[in-house]
């Protein structure tokens, strides 16, 4: 693989499980040497931050994210994964890694030498590869600025609890939280929320106000606002009149036309609003994202051990841990929760190797185009920057994989009382197998299409939404009427959704 | 070694916060969940961590999702294919099997049921005493211990004479004297003695006479320096210190008394478990040691366990009176008033032998009161009695009775509830005295 050749080490990295950090180093630098000399990888500069178990389990609550405001459902998540975990059901993760700029990645303390060996080859270099490279990633989200925005929201969320009080915070951010599935911008970019210019406009808005303050305004009963700051006219994204309907982004159009929000109302639905929008890519490449770190650090494992660094103990308890991580129960296994994103990712991708090393003619026929190239890094480092989970099983999922997995489709009409098997992993069947699969990944069918068409904003103010139907799949009628009750707050008047059928 | 960070020394906790806002949330739920599992739990365990399940209700958070089972359609894909051919059809779940068919596809991710979680001791105490409706301070005073001890904290060097510590003040002072060279009295003798000899010496010659001089020179400085280099200097005065800290006293017993005929039924005796674990509560902040005594009675007693005391139910008469023989038994045999406090709870639905509530005051005033620190005797009616029983006069013949023993024994009280909010105002005085105590 490399032009280097390289010579059997004298030593193993480490023979002990128990880990300390000079050993994790010297394994941290062996695998970034296979990771950018061997695979050649381009990765965000690396953090590595060790966590125990309880600090796992508050990161798992926060949205893996280190940072982040204050809400109930977090703590709620955190009391779930607690008592779980404490009860032996669940394990925790080994890992979490955070797309950003350094990228950190969490080891947690318990972990055995060969599983941080195992973690920093899958986080530190798989996952930060691909977050580095992916098109989606790189369009949509931006990795520098997500810590200092956290940290700006986390701020700016305590301050309005002190100001308006927790109960008043709190239903905005319930609100807001209904709607984040809705509060992303799929085909347009969002305008960049640079932190500087939030700063900047938030200071303008301080300084108005400590300017028009006057003693007179805390004479009044309670409940009576002084006037806030007018709106500052910015050039771009304020109120012109026009609203540029249909909107597909609920939170934006709240934030922006509702008629009762106050301003810091407005900037809450906005964090919202951003936080979803950087986890958008994240929802469209589960498969991708966890199929690349599971490929990588399986590569660098094996480099490893090819080269004498680790020990056949250590192999051994790595095949272990990654056998079960890729493990696919059938869909009548009690185990079965639906297709296993590391399983598929990492099927997916070590085909691919295959199909460039020891092609079949099946494989020559289905993949021209690199079937037999042998430089298996080339054609992956390609699907890992320029393809999304839908298009990526769509192109490269192989009759081969699709025979190992057994995958058939099924039909399912709501009035019928049975399934149909609409095709089954035979030669009629692959391609209808493979596009049904693939559909199922793309987000934009799998959830509901719900747009902004219409406000009376002259007349009675009813806000109008409208659920284009997928082949007339309706909106599950109570938890419909509970999001809307939460967009009915926001708009502050009242609000019709009409389901209509595609067209 | 710049990749690493080791963040494990961190504060922990980083979700507390966002812990409070959740319990502060599901209040309504988590309340019920409490006092169920209060019900089910010992008298002696309401300060442990524990277990409660809630339901989702007031922390639901919903989202807009499909639903393809009411109408439309949908494909989907699954692994695993055994002995399918197109066109084959598989039976669906049925509609009311919904956690199987939850497995079924990935549109349907609900997975909102109820859920069980862990709670402190501290956030139990919180809504335990809400529902009794304890008063603040008092809250504050059941969560701390409230006695104290002195404890030996070391050195210092200001104290009561009375707390000098004499090994250290004298090691000080002998390791000033040697620094300072201060002289011996047996120096001081050596000095008078070869004083004494120069003098006796006769005759004198020139010679010894300057001996002489230079002698009393040199004793006349050792004694000067024995002056001025006191034996003990203030500066090497050491004192033990102590320091105040909490303890709890010593060792409390705990007499639970109830009558158990058929009158009382699962309401009566799960307000008298409160009863009783609030008093325990109490007792166990103030008492290392707290032994809880169950005693039952129709018309004969018998010391049983927690779970018969609560769970199980006997036939028979009622007189009170035995139960009171049977704690003076137990008292007698194992908890010496020289050892112990001792604590009576003892609630009842009122209703006793005729004649045998004069017997009843007659044993409390000669021989249980003496030994008791503290008896608390409730009745417990249900609303409408309650009503009819508004004043504190009138009653049944064991009310009346006792409230003569009250009358004498200001460490009795009695009182009827029908709530558990009523529960409290027993122990009012109770509470009232620790806090002088503490003050």
């Amino acid at each position: 693989m490399s032009a280097a050749p390289h010579l059997r080490a004298n030593a193993p990295l480490f023979t002990e499980p128990e880990w300390d950090f000079q050993t994790l180093d010297r394994t941290y630098k062996a695998i970034e040497q296979i990771a950018l000399g061997d695979l050649k990888l381009d990765v965000f500069p690396n953090q590595i931050e060790i966590i125990s178990s309880e600090q796992m389990l508050d990161a798992y609550s926060s949205l893996a994210m280190p940072l982040m405001y204050n809400h109930w459902s977090f703590g709620k998540l955190f009391a779930r994964e607690e008592a779980l975990y404490r009860a032996g059901y669940s394990a925790l993760a080994y890992e979490i890694v955070i797309n950003s700029s350094p990228c950190i990645s969490y080891l947690l303390e318990e972990n055995t030498m060969t599983m941080q060996a195992l973690v920093m080859a899958h986080a530190a270099f798989g996952h930060n590869h691909f977050f580095k490279n992916n098109y989606l990633f790189r369009q949509w989200t931006n990795a520098e600025g997500i810590l200092d925005y956290l940290a700006f929201a986390k701020k700016y969320v305590a301050a309005c609890e002190g100001r308006y009080g927790r109960d008043e915070v709190e239903a905005v951010l319930d609100a807001a939280h209904a709607l984040m599935d809705q509060g992303v911008f799929r085909y347009r970019r969002p305008p960049k929320p640079s932190k500087e210019r939030v700063l900047e406009k938030r200071r303008r808005r301080m300084q108005y106000e400590e300017e028009a303050y006057n003693e007179l305004w805390r004479t009044l009963p309670a409940g009576v606002e002084p006037p806030a700051a007018p709106p500052i006219a910015a050039q771009d994204e304020e109120f012109d009149g026009d609203m540029k309907l249909p909107e597909e982004n609920l939170l934006y159009f709240l934030e922006k036309h509702s008629p009762v929000l106050k301003a810091w109302q407005r900037e809450t639905l906005r964090i919202v609003r951003n936080l979803a929008q950087y986890f958008y890519p994240q929802k469209q490449l589960k498969v991708m994202n966890e199929g690349c770190a599971t490929f990588v650090h399986y590569t660098i494992m094996n480099l490893l051990y090819d080269r004498g660094l680790i020990t056949e103990g250590s192999l051994l308890e790595f095949i272990h841990s990654h056998a079960s991580v890729i493990y696919q129960p059938d869909f009548d296994d009690k185990r079965y929760y639906g297709i296993n994103p590391y399983a598929l990712g990492y099927g997916m991708m070590a085909d691919i190797r295959r199909i460039c090393e020891h092609p079949t003619d099946e494989d020559r026929e289905w993949f021209p185009q690199f079937a037999g190239t042998g430089d298996y890094m080339a054609t992956l480092k390609d699907a890992w920057a320029n393809y999304r989970d839908e298009s990526f099983i769509e192109q490269f999922l192989s009759p081969k994989l699709m025979r190992d997995f057994r995958l058939f489709g099924l039909f399912d009409k709501a009035d019928n009382p049975a399934y149909r098997v609409a095709s089954i992993h035979n030669e009629t069947g692959y391609r209808a197998v493979r596009s049904s699969l693939a559909r199922q990944y793309d987000i934009g069918i799998a959830e509901p299409n719900i747009q902004v068409t219409g406000a009376d904003l002259k007349g009675n103010r009813t806000l109008h939404l409208r659920h284009k139907m997928h082949r007339g799949v309706p909106l599950h009628l109570a938890t419909k009427e509970l999001v809307l009750a939460h967009v009915e707050r926001l708009w502050g008047h009242d609000v019709k959704l009409e389901e209509t059928a595609e067209g | 070694m710049s990749h690493f960070i080791d963040r494990r020394l961190n504060p922990k906790g980083k979700s507390l916060a966002n812990r409070q806002r959740f319990l502060r949330r599901a209040r309504t739920q988590i309340r019920e969940a409490v006092q169920r599992s209060l019900k089910d739990s010992a008298v002696a365990d309401i300060e442990k961590d524990r277990k409660v399940r809630i339901s989702t209700k007031g922390t639901r958070e919903p989202r807009f999702r499909l639903d393809p089972r009411t109408s439309g359609e949908h494909d989907f894909v699954l692994p695993g294919n055994k002995e399918f051919v197109p066109g084959d059809e598989i039976k669906k779940p049925s509609k009311s099997e919904d956690g199987q068919g939850g497995k079924q596809a990935a549109d349907s991710g609900d997975g909102e049921d109820d859920f069980e979680f862990t709670m402190t001791q501290d956030e139990v105490l919180d809504i335990f005493f809400e529902d009794l409706e304890l008063p603040n301070l008092v809250r504050t005073t059941l969560k701390e211990t409230p006695s104290k001890v002195w404890r030996r904290a070391g050195i210092t060097t200001a104290g009561s004479p009375n707390q000098i510590n004499l090994i250290r003040t004298m090691r000080n002072s002998f390791g000033r004297r040697l620094a300072l060279k201060r002289p011996t009295l047996s120096d001081i003798g050596l000095l008078e003695a070869a004083l004494a000899k120069a003098e006796e010496d006769v005759p004198q010659t020139n010679e010894t006479r300057a001996k002489i001089v230079a002698l009393k020179e040199q004793l006349a400085k050792a004694n000067a320096k024995r002056k001025w280099v006191a034996f003990i200097d203030p500066l090497d005065v050491r004192f033990n210190a102590f320091t105040e800290q909490p303890v709890p006293t010593s060792q409390a017993v705990m007499f639970c008394l109830m009558d158990v005929s058929g009158s009382m039924g699962e309401r009566e005796k799960d307000l008298a478990k409160r009863f009783y674990m609030l008093l325990h509560l109490f007792l166990k902040r103030r008492y290392e040691r707290v032994d809880v005594v169950f005693i039952r009675h129709t018309h004969d007693a018998q010391e049983v366990d927690e779970q018969e005391f609560f769970y199980s139910r006997q036939s028979g008469g009622t007189i009170v009176s035995t139960a009171l023989d049977k704690m003076l038994e137990i008292q007698k045999e194992r908890y010496a008033t020289a050892d112990w406090n001792i604590y009576a709870a003892q609630a009842s639905d009122g209703y006793t032998q005729s004649g045998d509530a004069r017997h009843c005051v007659d044993l409390l005033n000669a021989e249980i009161m003496p030994l008791c620190q503290y008896y608390a005797y409730i009745e417990i009616l249900d609303e409408r009695e309650m009503e009819v029983f508004a004043s504190e006069d009138s009653g049944a013949e064991l009310w009346r009775a006792y409230r003569t023993v009250a009358e004498r024994w200001p460490n009795f009280v009695t009182k009827r509830i029908s709530r558990p909010a009523d529960i409290f105002p027993v122990f009012h005085d109770l509470f009232k005295k620790t806090e002088g105590q503490a003050a």
